[in-house]
């Protein structure tokens, strides 16, 4: 490997806009070579953005990068990799049909295939990671911390001087989250520069040199690595915290409950225990097997019984099953094996309609398009469940103004930010087509809700809010199965935490404040990587 | 019957297999580059008539098959050019407009031919090249060691495809290109250069592919002639998901066939004819009916690639 000049990277006054949103508004930074680089800030705050500009992904409207001095223009990956920019994005770019190596070669230049020559820059790789992996099992196959240390090594594979690590910890467990750190420590220790990007306070904290924060698509805070060093953890974090929220410190609940949102602390439990032996079991799934569709994974075997006032957390790397365990509850996908009950009844072949009547709700996780109709008006979107009942459908005509009242109830008690209930659904944000879904769902007599990835790229106070709504939800005697790639929020949310591991409940644990994220790594990494 | 089993008849049985063999085949490799880069091309059985009709043209031009089958190359690229700047530049609707390719193929191809040959057709012998030695075993010496060189210029065509895809890494663009567009953006790789070569050499196929049937099987031009072949390609190409060994199975099978019903109808088996020429489709449709499980379609398929865009 050839050893990386040292120097740095200047990012200079970037601005990037998209419709309707400025993402980046004059952000500058200086990424250091040897020096981890944290990025903080919610989701939505533009930390994305700022990293495809860096890879080529996307022209900045207006801003300049220099390289050592030098003012260059990244107009695409592979500009990107000649600069020496590698880049682990959050979403795997793994192509799942392949091999290992296979993956690493992609992009190589030269007729044939030098699977020798990729085999040993591997081992080199692995011996700098720290990590072994077989370069001939498929990449659909690898654990998801063998999966990120793959796609390090993809990105340092041509030599690299600036690593990009976007988001990499969701789904890995304390230890992994360990090795990955131990991993970035080699690295900038060979004189590489890292950007670790992280909407966790306490990540930022232990892993970064210097910090920077970003909020509303602003650069709002740095802390070079003199000041972080001379600040104790307190003072860090109360200079950071300042800065993710600002004036609105005092609206997220002060200090304490801002830290808290960030992720200041490990997760610990916040739900109240519950004796479940003196609760009647709601939802009970009997060895049920699905039909699987063409391309995600269908749900074998899984026996699941949650009782009232209970939510009963998923996890599991994403696209294991998890959909397919959803719709198999909502009614949405046929149970081919094995039998739904609800309540003591069988409702295995009852559709979505006559179990929605029961009270079993579904909360997709694919919210715009199959969550709500874009180009109907809110109120609509609200009321899609529940098209033809009385009293907002009389002898199959609409009755708007039972529609609207009822329209306007629900946005007024999930404080939905709408111009009115006429507008139509597309323009709202992500947080507010949640909160519509939720509301959708979650009232009228619902007894069972299933929610899916629920707080998946929303900010942090809608984020809050959905989980108070949830836990309000089983308070009051409703059964959840929460289905989530947040380690931390099932940790925060479930009494029990079910693995999915292609399409198999591998293990269950009781979230009983002794280690849950632990366990459940473990059985993530036993289900997913027999004998690792 | 046994004594319909002549060397002769053997002979004859096996050159009409190939015959059925050769286009099918040379289509479904095109297809598989399509389709392993993420292009649906509905627009083969015109491509394969373009490449027909071209090939049947420019041999009669220049009395040389050589010279036609090249012909035949550039008349099924030149219908694959739609393809590449509608869909692959544009992100025009790739299923929209490999109909149109297929009903402009099949219109323009019939026009011209009305115009040009209709009255007085030509009819084209196809060379042949004895190879010396092997020719002269019976049975298969007449039938597969004297085929015309086209023959043995395909079966190699066929055979660099199947291992570049397998073996370099152009063949690795392809698959991911077709896979996952946008891990090989990022790994430095162009979607859009992956994608139109795989077009261009989609219609290099499908054209050569109408042109041996033309040229080498027919020995003329007639309106409409592939008779859905270029659906049945795209069928094997889902059912082989890139794995051209399993595209030269297939397509045996489907010649075989053919073949068959062809010798059924000589050894005087009393059925009608138009059941024995539904033979070759009803065994491809059980091949798939039997086999539809295994037929993956990915998930970008068809879909055209946008930087950026999730």
């Amino acid at each position: 490997m050839a050893a990386p000049t040292p120097g740095v990277i200047s990012l200079k006054h970037i601005t990037k806009a998209f419709p309707g949103v400025i993402a980046n508004n004059d952000i500058s930074l200086d990424l250091v070579s040897g020096q981890v680089h944290c990025l903080l800030g919610e989701n939505g705050a533009g930390k994305s953005t700022l990293i495809s500009i860096l890879a080529g992904m996307q022209l900045p409207d207006s801003g300049t990068i220099e390289i050592d001095g030098s003012p260059v223009t990244i107009g695409s990956p592979k500009t990107a990799m000649r600069y020496g920019i590698g880049v682990v994005h959050q979403h795997s770019t793994l192509v799942p049909t392949l091999t290992v190596i296979e993956n690493l070669m992609l992009g190589e230049t030269g007729l044939l295939l030098k699977e020798k020559r990729a085999k040993a820059r591997l081992d080199e790789l692995s011996d700098l990671l720290g990590a072994t992996i077989d370069p001939d099992s498929l990449a659909a196959d690898l654990g998801l911390g063998q999966q990120q240390q793959v796609e390090i090594a993809k990105a340092m594979w041509t030599g690299s001087r600036l690593l990009i690590l976007d988001e990499p910890t969701s789904m890995l467990t304390p230890s992994a989250i360990e090795n990955l750190a131990q991993s970035v420590e080699r690295l900038t220790a060979q004189g590489l520069g890292v950007v670790f990007i992280t909407h966790k306070l306490r990540e930022a904290y232990s892993m970064g040199d210097c910090v920077t924060v970003l909020r509303g698509g602003r650069k709002v805070g740095f802390l070079s690595s003199d000041e972080l060093r001379s600040y104790t953890e307190d003072e860090a974090q109360t200079a950071i915290l300042q800065a993710m929220f600002g004036e609105d410190l005092a609206a997220a609940g002060g200090l304490a409950d801002a830290a808290d949102l960030a992720g200041a602390a490990d997760a610990v439990r916040e739900i109240p225990a519950v004796d479940f032996s003196v609760r009647p079991v709601v939802l009970e799934l009997d060895d049920v097997t699905s039909a699987g569709r063409t391309m995600d994974v269908a749900v074998k075997d899984v026996s699941i019984r949650i009782h009232a006032g209970e939510i009963f957390g998923i996890a599991g790397i994403d696209g294991h099953g998890q959909t397919g365990l959803a719709e198999v509850v909502a009614g949405q996908r046929v149970a081919t094996r094995g039998s739904v009950r609800f309540d003591g009844n069988d409702i295995t072949r009852l559709g979505v309609r006559e179990r929605q009547a029961l009270g079993v709700r579904y909360v997709t996780d694919d919210r715009l398009h199959e969550g709500t109709v874009g180009s109907l008006s809110v109120a609509l979107n609200l009321m899609l469940k529940r098209i033809g009942k009385r009293p907002f459908w009389r002898f199959g005509q609409i009755n708007r103004a039972a529609v609207n009242d009822e329209a306007e109830k629900l946005i007024d008690q999930y404080t939905i930010r709408t111009p009115s209930p006429s507008t139509r659904a597309a323009a709202l944000s992500g947080g507010n087509l949640q909160k519509v879904l939720l509301a959708r769902e979650l009232g009228e007599g619902a007894q069972v809700v299933v929610v899916n990835k629920p707080t998946y790229g929303l900010d942090l106070k809608t984020v809050r809010l959905v989980h108070d709504l949830l836990r309000d939800f089983a308070s009051a005697g409703g059964a959840v199965l929460l289905i989530s790639t947040e380690l931390d929020e099932l940790v925060e949310l479930s009494h029990r935490i079910g693995v999915i591991s292609k399409g198999e409940i591998v293990g269950t644990v009781d979230n009983d404040g002794v280690n849950t994220a632990e366990k459940v790594g473990q059985y993530m990494i036993g289900g997913t990587q027999d004998g690792d | 019957m046994s004594d319909l089993l002549t060397p002769l008849f053997i002979s004859t049985f096996i050159a009409t297999c190939i015959a059925g063999v050769m286009p099918l085949l040379l289509a479904s490799v095109g297809e598989t580059i399509g389709e392993q880069a993420g292009i649906l091309n509905l627009g083969i059985e015109g491509m394969m008539l373009a490449g027909a009709y071209v090939g049947y043209a420019v041999t009669i031009a220049s009395g040389s098959l050589w010279l036609g089958m090249l012909g035949g190359a550039a008349g099924g690229m030149a219908m694959s050019l739609i393809m590449l700047v509608l869909n692959t530049w544009l992100g025009l609707n790739q299923i929209v407009l490999g109909i149109a390719i297929t009903i402009a193929g099949q219109g323009i191809t019939s026009v011209l031919y009305q115009e040009n040959y209709a009255n007085g057709q030509v009819s084209i012998t196809p060379d042949s090249w004895m190879i010396p030695g092997l020719s002269r075993i019976p049975a298969i010496g007449g039938s597969i060691f004297s085929q015309s060189g086209i023959f043995w210029l395909c079966i190699v065509l066929a055979i660099v495809v199947a291992s570049f895809l397998a073996r370099t890494n152009w063949g690795l663009s392809i698959r991911a290109a077709g896979q996952k567009p946008s891990s090989l953006d990022a790994a430095g790789g162009s979607v859009m250069n992956t994608r139109s070569q795989a077009v261009l050499l989609g219609g290099f196929f499908s054209g050569i592919g109408g042109a041996y049937l033309s040229l080498l099987v027919v020995g003329a031009f007639t309106p409409f002639m592939t008779q859905g072949l270029g659906y049945i390609a795209i069928v094997v190409t889902m059912l082989s998901r890139g794995r051209v060994w399993i595209v030269a199975i297939i397509s045996v099978l489907y010649g075989f066939t053919q073949a068959l019903g062809a010798a059924m109808q000589l050894a005087g088996v009393s059925i009608p004819p138009q059941l024995i020429s539904m033979l070759p489709y009803l065994v491809i449709m059980a091949v798939l009916l039997i086999f539809a499980r295994s037929v993956y379609v990915s998930p970008v398929l068809g879909a055209p690639y946008t930087r950026g865009a999730r």
